[in-house]
């Protein structure tokens, strides 16, 4: 069972990877909208369209018409398979996570590998619960393939750890209430940031930068559906993290006599609690723009990244059970 | 998610006479102080001074250490001490933080507080002239019962409803804000929470041996370490005392690692007779005005020693698990009140004895002897080293009693007289003929006795909080309009003298359902209007067409 599930892992890995190279082509290929409107813009002026849709309207011959219409069926389905890739690797990945639970007959959420892989499958299940309500955020598919690739080959190539049972201290009622949301929450948080810094880099474009990271957000979805996407999913996640870390301080009072101690694991948990509720803060505070609230959410999942690897890796505490010393 | 204006300046009141400089100060900068972007400045200073609280060693979580980084920067440890750098949570800095978050808070949500009980008891307002200017905007045929069946339905979908004659104001979503202030309002309970506990709890830790002579009551002294708040002394403990009767770990086989502890004691609680309980990690023993953790465990070898006249003595003494997953314990036997002359009375201080070493559960089959390699006790075996000489005990110098002072090591005061490996039953006669017995052991347990007076407050507090906020998060305050008005006659309606509604809709939060939800609410109105049509048997059914 288990090596079933390093397996399946491997595959899930692969299929997102392959997912991420369709969606990069259908980057490349541009967008079906703005070609097929392209010729309609022509009429009203070559000029109008700002410097990104140069490329779009410059031909003008009636061959290329048909031709534009080509790359942007093309295009469409080169994001249709990355999409169904995607999901096949969702399916992988929760065949991995199956086997794993089985394998080690409790939940894969033990260690900071299956903490990793569980979270990042919730993250990509949420993406194509995303798709799924709004397919126009379609393309936004790239950033998310590849932070899935980076993200599971890492647990993969780094994190990898045997299948052992529990410490007593882990062995609760609590802590698969506290461990699960905690990893849901992660899985959503890592799912939101992913609009968050593409909305950083699309806003930046479309106020008329053309510097390198801006450029990349040519053909995502206007910012403003980005944003709006970050905070759906922010309101959304927070809630859930406030849950489980409550949960966790009513765990850490059964085992260890103290719902907060201050342990490195705690303080990083109310570093990037107090950071995500800035960043609601902040939304609701007109005197602060968008893109301020949006960088306190990149930083908030910063400092859940902090929480998961620095913390497990540099501190030492209660919580160091990760698996890895 | 409100778009809220910071709040508004209160209209300046004509300015009779010179404002006072001093007031005006005060009341701009309390004005500031509640500001939501001064909270937002102070929520992320928050943020950034618990930092150094994990990254430098604390006090409360493991002052070792906290000492060991004071050997390792002898220069920089004190200056940061000084800062309350070991102590980071409950420093000025992180204090002040705190402190004047939470004043702005409590500055931000009583005046929102009193609005919104306002909101609460006030009616939705008038209808406003030009509804065709609010974001939604819709116009129907009305339904029979004009105003009042509008409402009637409203009323049914729960929106908070009035008729003023031809009009109906209708709002829904107030939920929103209460969660908003009931979440904020459960902050500074929850810091009340914590205050209490840390102002009334208190906490000790201590070893506890198993068996009857080792049983343990409920007194400050009792403790090896404690944690008092400010306002509890050591007459406030609740009276008990614990027997350990058995210990009982599981491990895997296949690695040691621990599977399950249990702990079974004899509590005699003040007033009640002795009853038997038991506890474990995750499941602690909850008596009246305290708990009981289960934290750690381990073995204490019991040893006999007989010295030159005859006196035996036997202690049990507590090897501590040095933390590695065989549960090497490593601990020290002293007796300081060995080979007394019986016939004087007196002490030789020279003769004091000493055992230090390690003890293994499971010695492996051969040297060196020094890593246990499976935590249950297979092959027991205790590596001693024998000391002989002042122990140091009387002095007066603190000390562990389960450790050898180091000092009078060095300083010669104490000499090793030899080593030896023993196994259970075996006898180790010493160079002067004195004797010790390994005759077995005793598990211990490893003790947190602790009371929090603000722990329920703590649970229910978040459990509000968390209420208010998807209250706050998910609810959407929005208001809706209806005004019947004359169908226009001069328009060709086939149907002159019936009525037209116009309906408009304002959401007052950001919330992009809302053009559906009042799509299906114009509709729904219409409907359900259309249903007390026929069932008043009424013949205005072309009316409904005309107009569509
Ligand atoms: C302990 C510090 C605070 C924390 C952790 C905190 C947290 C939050 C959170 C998470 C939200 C988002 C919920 C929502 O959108 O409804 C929120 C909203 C809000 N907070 Fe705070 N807050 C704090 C202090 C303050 C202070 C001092 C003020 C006043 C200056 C304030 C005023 C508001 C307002 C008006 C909203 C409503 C925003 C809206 O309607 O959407 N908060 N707060």
């Amino acid at each position: 069972m288990s090596a079933l599930s390093d397996q399946l892992v491997s595959f899930a890995i692969l299929a997102y990877l392959v997912a991420m190279i369709s969606h990069a082509v259908e980057y490349a290929l541009g967008n079906s909208r703005t070609r097929a409107a392209a010729p309609a813009r022509e009429l009203v002026g070559a000029g109008a369209g700002g410097p990104g849709d140069v490329v779009a309207t410059v031909p003008a011959a009636e061959g290329t018409t048909a031709a534009a219409e080509r790359t942007a069926a093309r295009a469409r389905l080169a994001g249709l398979v990355a999409v169904g890739l995607t999901a096949v690797g969702a399916l992988l990945h929760l065949g991995a996570l199956v086997a794993r639970g089985l394998a080690a007959d409790r939940m894969p959420w033990g260690n900071m590998y299956e903490f990793v892989l569980t979270g990042s499958w919730i993250g990509v299940a949420g993406w194509l619960v995303v798709l799924w309500r709004r397919p126009q955020l379609r393309r936004l598919g790239l950033f998310l393939s590849l932070v899935m690739v980076l993200l599971v080959a890492t647990a993969e190539l780094v994190l990898y750890t045997p299948i052992v049972p529990l410490v007593p201290a882990l062995n609760s009622y609590w802590f698969v209430i506290h461990v699960s949301t905690i990893v849901f929450a992660s899985g959503i948080f890592l799912l939101a940031a992913v609009p968050a810094v593409a909305f950083l880099m699309r806003s930046g474009y479309e106020q008329g930068r053309r510097s390198f990271p801006y450029t990349l957000a040519k053909r995502l979805p206007a910012a403003a559906a980005l944003e709006r996407l970050t905070f759906v999913l922010h309101a959304f996640a927070f809630p859930v993290f406030t849950f489980a870390v409550i949960a966790g301080a009513i765990w850490a009072e059964a085992a260890w006599g103290r719902p907060w101690g201050w342990d490195p694991k705690e303080t990083w948990s109310f570093i990037s609690w107090v950071i995500y509720a800035g960043y609601l803060h902040a939304r609701a505070t007109p005197s602060v723009k968008r893109n301020v609230a949006t960088w306190l959410a990149v930083l908030g999942f910063a400092s859940m990244l902090m929480n998961l690897f620095g913390v497990n890796i540099f501190f030492e505490g209660l919580h160091s059970y990760a698996g890895i010393d | 998610m409100t778009v809220v204006d910071d709040r508004p300046a209160p209209p300046a009141e004509a300015p009779r006479r010179r404002p006072n400089p001093a007031l005006a100060l005060l009341r701009n900068s309390w004005r500031q102080l509640t500001s939501m972007r001064t909270a937002l400045v102070l929520l992320f200073l928050l943020a950034v001074a618990a930092i150094p609280g994990s990254v430098l060693p604390q006090r409360g979580v493991n002052p070792e250490d906290v000492r060991d980084y004071f050997a390792a920067h002898p220069d920089l440890a004190p200056v940061l001490d000084r800062i309350g750098a070991f102590e980071a949570f409950g420093s000025v800095w992180f204090s002040a933080i705190y402190l004047l978050l939470f004043t702005s808070l409590i500055g931000c949500i009583t005046p929102r507080l009193r609005d919104h009980v306002r909101a609460l008891r006030s009616q939705p307002p008038p209808v406003p002239k030009r509804l065709d200017r609010l974001p939604q905007h819709a116009v129907f045929a009305a339904p029979t019962g004009g105003a009042a069946a509008i409402a009637a339905s409203l009323r049914r979908r729960r929106w908070r409803t009035v008729v003023r004659g031809d009009e109906v104001s209708a709002e829904k979503g107030y939920l929103k804000e209460t969660g908003n202030l009931l979440f904020h309002a459960s902050l500074v309970v929850v810091l009340v929470g914590v205050a209490l506990g840390s102002w009334y709890g208190w906490s000790g830790n201590r070893l506890l041996v198993a068996g009857a002579d080792n049983q343990f009551c409920n007194t400050k002294q009792q403790y090896a370490e404690t944690t008092f708040g400010p306002r509890v002394s050591s007459g406030d403990l609740p009276r008990f005392c614990l027997r350990l009767d058995d210990f009982e770990a599981t491990f895997l086989e296949t690695n040691g690692q621990p599977e399950s502890f249990n702990a079974r004691v004899t509590v005699d609680e003040d007033g009640g007779t002795p009853r038997p309980a038991e506890f474990s990690v995750n499941s602690p023993l909850r008596l009246d005005g305290a708990n009981v953790y289960l934290l750690g465990h381990g073995y204490a070898p019991v040893v006999r020693y007989t010295d030159r006249f005859g006196n035996s003595q036997t202690s049990p003494t507590p090897f501590l698990a040095t933390g590695d997953v065989g549960l090497t314990g490593e601990g020290a036997a002293l007796f300081p009140d060995a080979n007394v002359d019986p016939a004087t009375g007196k002490r030789d201080p020279n003769l004091q004895m000493a055992f230090t070493g390690l003890y293994l559960p499971t010695a492996p089959q051969e040297g060196p002897f020094v890593r246990s390699e499976f935590p249950t006790e297979r092959n027991p075996l205790l590596n001693l080293v024998a000391y002989r000489g002042n122990l140091g005990l009387d002095a007066g110098i603190p000390g562990s009693v389960y450790e050898l002072d180091e000092r009078q090591v060095r300083s010669g005061r104490v000499k090793e007289v030899g080593t030896k490996l023993l196994k259970v039953g075996e006898t180790w006669t010493l160079d002067d003929g004195t004797r010790l017995e390994f005759l077995g052991t005793e598990p211990y347990i490893v003790l947190s006795v602790r009371y929090d007076p603000g722990s329920t407050l703590l649970l229910v507090s978040a459990g509000t909080l968390l209420l208010g906020l998807m209250g706050s998060l998910f609810g959407r305050r929005r208001r809706v309009f209806f005004r019947v008005v004359p169908a226009d006659p001069e328009n060709g309606s086939p149907t002159s003298g019936s009525s037209l509604v116009e309906a408009g809709g304002l959401p007052r939060t950001d919330h992009p359902g809302f053009a559906d939800e009042f799509a299906q609410l114009v509709a729904a109105v219409g409907d359900d209007g259309q249903r007390d049509e026929r069932a008043g048997a009424d013949d205005r059914a072309g009316a409904r067409e005309g107009a569509e």
